[in-house]
């Protein structure tokens, strides 16, 4: 199959690739530029392991191809710590809350939850469960997923952050 | 003492042992999407596979014609069961003593079983092959209904076994009888009903539902021609027994085998069986000299690798008037599935479903299972509990309130007349049971206090009296539970896999630095374990949790052990970490004396160090001792500092609590709305109260699901309807209740920590809770029994039923 070339920017990096047109962008985030952290997990979009941000918006990356982000601006969770190493305050937000427990689906969840804090600063408990809720999980219930949405909010508010899971 | 020594509390709490709120050490890789699961494994060279699957429920396979598949530029093989066969292969044993297809060959029994396999160089080649083979099939009647299986003239499933009159468990009594298994004094039973004041009896489905965790099974196969080693990297709830089976099947002597469990994404008993998948992966490898990749999609998961649940339980309970039970009589219709493929421990067909009786005094009772075949999946699998325990405890649980309804009484006060009280511990259940501990009554009384349940009782009746009058739609529903669980298998006289006793392990070397490295035979799909075994090791040893690295799923490296599942990994790895643990502080302990030149009489353990009793001042902390192992042991003593214990339970562990939910039920739209969910467990000592709130939430989360709206149902010729998540339901966090816990604290008397396990809990405990509730809502209009899944459309037609939309 005749490979289209695509060129966008991933996590902050200019990437030039070869795709084949039906390369689901998954894939290409995953095998081609070995960005394991967004997973599969239904294949039918229903899930949200495999969410990214791209050009502001949370996608869920098993439902686009790779062309269709020719240009695009795309944000993972392997580009969400500071350069030198610092967690973003959702990924300190998640560990102290204990909201999660394989790690599946924690890598759409935290992206998901980067983009609902950037179009809501301050969500409510509804907001944030309604707001993830394109993102399933299978082990914790969503109680301390929410509550780690909570502790990263307080946090890049500047407010005090409870001090942890109970 | 000097002033500048830490308090005893102190170095006690630097070291993060059992009781804190450890954070989790796993969650520094997985929030930054540096978890390694199986499908991020890439090898040099490494190929895809993909199965082409049947589009029938039953068919003769007349001809397989592969010829086009393997045209597609990319494939190199195509394999199916006629390729199998010369090896063995086509069909491998299941744990409960039958066989499996691992490619069908003359006919497929359910619909999406595996026909042909291919293997490509890419995983979307794989996939545009697969649906090329041209497989011409004859259609054959379709036994989707358990109770017709056995009748005259059913359709023969197995052909492969229809003549054999002995199964695994003893005679069958036709040919799509798999099992028939009893337990009880059946002779007392039925005497017990004779003279009973007052019985019940009604049939109790509990449907077939799938784990669904979000990460497939799946697995990369690498055979090493040269050195003829075959490594398997998969998700694999319980590694050590995926080598012995491979071995077994395969041949390859089993220390060349080396399997490997990384990461998992989730379990939840989809993962402790082995699939055609892996069979087929392993023999691609062998055959191409590459490595071979395998990942289920969605649908394959939730249609051909290891339903739950399929019970169909007659219950019936014998009481007086005044409700005191008397006796138990359960007849259970288990549907198998095409392949008995039950993950039970071997001697147990019906997994551990004679902890029916519950947490109640049944004086008698009597129990049989009968497992059939019919054109559905194989599994059988305990999809978070531990074997048929949740079908046990869903089917005493909604027969305690219906007989609480035939009496009148309340649905609490009739469990609290009839729980084992304290004293009796440990106590011998009807059923064969020995529960080590427990104190019933005492949670039960802080659960409905909790809640105020007098007063929810009262607001209920005024609700329905309102109902009545007209004046609103809704309907209130009081869902009160009391579950006992039967975990941590097993002992070895009564529990074994393939002949492996139940046994499981840990190893730990303590490091000249008193770091430490420590393996079990368990292996986590998201417990935790990293964090937990370390601060048990933290608590016995005196060193830092922090400094303790746990290393599981890697069968070269670990001792072997049976896995992860039925909540087995704390009462059973859990314990061989503390006893191993003592091995090594009992030589640190010789080590110490001889350097304070004293008997090791003489010392006391203090948190972190041995100090002369009598004189604190004069110590050595487990750091320094761990230095002088490799440095100046005493004569005659070995050097080092390590110990394995393979642990061989003396007994299961029984956890129990009492959970309450409040629902409110729409009549005229039937959605149910979950306005409050109070859980109290009991799982002995809690080694980290946060991930045990974790497993609480996650477990009434899929009990939620599982009993409102989880279903894998078939339609009459054999179609599996709404193998995806668009029609198989996994909450979100919209419609997920929010959870209140609580707990009480009974140690297990005969575990070293006194641990039991709680994973499991709170789905054996949720699914009749919210069941009992949704059914408590319509018990005033003279409903006894509404079957699960209460999705809004069930429950809508039950409020039609009984006539509520005029």
């Amino acid at each position: 199959m005749a490979k289209a070339q695509i060129a966008l920017k991933v996590n902050g990096k200019a990437v030039d690739a070869l795709v084949e047109p039906r390369t689901l962008l998954i894939h290409f985030l995953r095998e081609q530029l070995n960005l394991t952290g967004p997973h599969i997990g239904c294949d039918t979009s229903h899930c949200g392991a495999c969410t990214v941000d791209l050009n502001g918006k949370s996608v869920k990356s098993c439902t686009m191809f790779a062309v269709q982000a020719d240009g695009a601006d795309i944000l993972t969770i392997e580009g969400m710590a500071a350069p030198d190493g610092t967690l973003h305050a959702l990924q300190e937000g998640f560990r102290e809350m204990h909201g999660l427990q394989c790690g599946f689906c924690t890598p759409g969840m935290i992206v998901r939850g980067y983009r609902l804090l950037k179009e809501n600063p301050n969500p409510s408990e509804d907001e944030i469960r309604f707001g993830i809720s394109g993102n399933l999980c299978r082990c914790t219930g969503y109680q301390n997923i929410v509550k780690a949405i909570q502790f990263a909010a307080a946090k890049l508010a500047g407010a005090p952050v409870k001090e942890a899971a109970e | 003492m000097n002033d500048m020594t830490p308090s005893k509390e102190e170095r006690a709490e630097k070291l993060q042992g059992m009781g804190c709120k450890r954070k989790r050490v796993e969650d520094i890789r997985f929030v930054q999407g540096k978890g390694n699961y199986v499908d991020d494994l890439k090898l040099p060279g490494m190929l895809y596979g993909d199965f082409t699957r049947s589009p029938y429920g039953h068919a003769r396979i007349k001809k397989i014609d592969a010829t086009k598949a393997k045209a597609v530029p990319g494939v190199l093989a195509v394999l199916t069961a006629a390729d199998l066969k010369p090896l063995s292969l086509h069909y491998m044993p299941t744990l409960a003593g039958d066989v499996a297809a691992v490619l069908a060959e003359e006919k497929v029994l359910y619909q999406n079983q595996e026909v042909a396999f291919i293997i490509a160089e890419d995983r979307y080649v794989a996939a545009d092959a697969a649906e090329l083979v041209e497989v011409e099939y004859e259609e054959l009647p379709v036994l989707v209904d358990p109770f017709k299986a056995m009748a005259a003239g059913a359709p023969v499933l197995r052909e492969d076994i229809k003549d054999k009159t002995d199964g695994a468990h003893g005679k069958r009594k036709h040919y799509n009888h798999i099992f028939a298994w009893e337990i009880g004094d059946k002779e007392a039973t039925d005497t017990a009903f004779t003279k009973a004041e007052v019985t019940i009896k009604e049939l109790i489905s509990y449907q077939r539902v799938h784990p669904c965790p979000l990460e497939t099974c799946q697995c990369v196969a690498s055979f090493d021609k040269i050195k003829g080693e075959l490594t398997v990297w998969g998700t694999f709830q319980a590694p050590h027994v995926i080598r012995t089976v491979a071995s077994l099947i395969s041949k390859i002597p089993e220390h060349k085998i080396h399997i490997i469990a990384p990461d998992i994404g989730g379990g939840f008993g989809n993962k402790v069986g082995a699939y055609p998948g892996y069979i087929c992966a392993i023999v691609a490898s062998i055959v191409t000299g590459r490595p071979v990749k395998w990942v289920e999609d969605r649908i394959e998961n939730l249609s051909t690798t290891s339903f739950a649940r399929d019970y169909h339980m007659t219950t019936e309970i014998a009481a007086t008037k005044d409700g005191k039970v008397t006796g138990l009589r359960v007849h259970v219709l288990a549907d198998h599935g095409a392949f008995d493929a039950c993950a039970d421990p071997s001697k147990w067909p019906a997994g551990f479903f004679n902890i029916v009786t519950g947490s109640y005094d049944f004086p008698v009772a009597h129990c049989a299972v009968d497992g059939v075949y019919t054109n559905k999946a194989p599994g059988g699998v305990a999809y978070r509990c531990s074997f048929r325990v949740t079908e046990a405890a869903y089917c005493i649980e909604r027969a305690m309130d219906i007989l609480a309804q035939k009496l009148g009484m309340d649905p609490a006060e009739l469990r609290i007349k009839n729980l084992i009280g304290r004293e009796q511990f440990p106590y011998q259940s009807a059923l064969g049971w020995e529960y080590d501990s427990g104190d019933y009554h005492t949670a039960m009384k802080k659960a409905m206090e909790a809640v105020g349940y007098r007063k929810l009782r009262e607001e209920q009746k005024a609700k329905q009296q309102a109902f009545k009058r007209g004046e609103t739609r809704d309907l209130m529903g009081i869902g009160v539970i009391f579950f006992t669980e039967i975990v941590g298998a097993g002992p070895s006289r009564n529990c074994d896999i393939l002949g492996i006793a139940m046994f499981d392990s840990a190893e730990i070397r303590i490091h000249p630095t008193g770091a430490v490295i420590a393996r079990m035979g368990t292996k986590s799909q998201g417990q935790g374990h990293e964090t937990t075994y370390a601060q048990i090791i933290a608590t016995e040893l005196g060193l830092p949790a922090d400094d303790i690295m746990i290393e599981e799923g890697n069968t070269d490296t670990a001792p072997y052990g049976l896995g992860t599942y039925g909540s087995r990994s704390t009462p059973t790895a859990g314990a061989a970490t503390a006893m191993a643990a003592r091995k090594i502080k009992a030589k640190a302990q010789m080590i110490a004396a001889d350097l304070l030149e004293v008997s090791e009489y003489d010392l006391e353990w203090d948190v972190d160090r041995f100090r002369v009793k009598g004189n604190p001042e004069r110590f050595k902390t487990m750091k320094e001792l761990a230095w002088a192992a490799y440095n100046r042991v005493p004569k005659g003593l070995e050097p080092g500092l390590e110990a394995v214990n393979y642990y061989d339970p003396p007994n299961m562990t029984y956890p129990f609590g009492a959970y309450i939910c409040v629902v409110d039920v729409d009549v005229d739209t039937g959605v149910t709305k979950v306005r409050r969910f109070y859980a109290l467990d009991d799982c002995g000592t809690r080694i980290n109260p946060m991930i045990i709130e974790g497993q609480v939430h996650g477990g009434l989360t899929e009990a939620f699901g599982i009993a409102m709206g989880q279903e894998i149902r078939y339609d009459e010729v054999g179609n599996v309807t709404g193998p995806t998540l668009m029609d198989y339901f996994l909450p979100t966090a919209v419609e997920t209740p929010k959870w209140e816990t609580d707990w009480t604290t009974t140690p297990s008397p005969h575990h070293p920590i006194g641990a039991k396990g709680v994973g499991e809990s709170p789905n054996v405990g949720g699914v009749p809770c919210f069941s009992n509730a949704v059914n408590d809502a319509f018990k005033f209009l003279g409903s006894t029994h509404i079957a699960m899944p209460h999705d809004h459309w069930r429950t809508w037609t039950v409020a039609e039923k009984l006539g509520l939309h005029g």
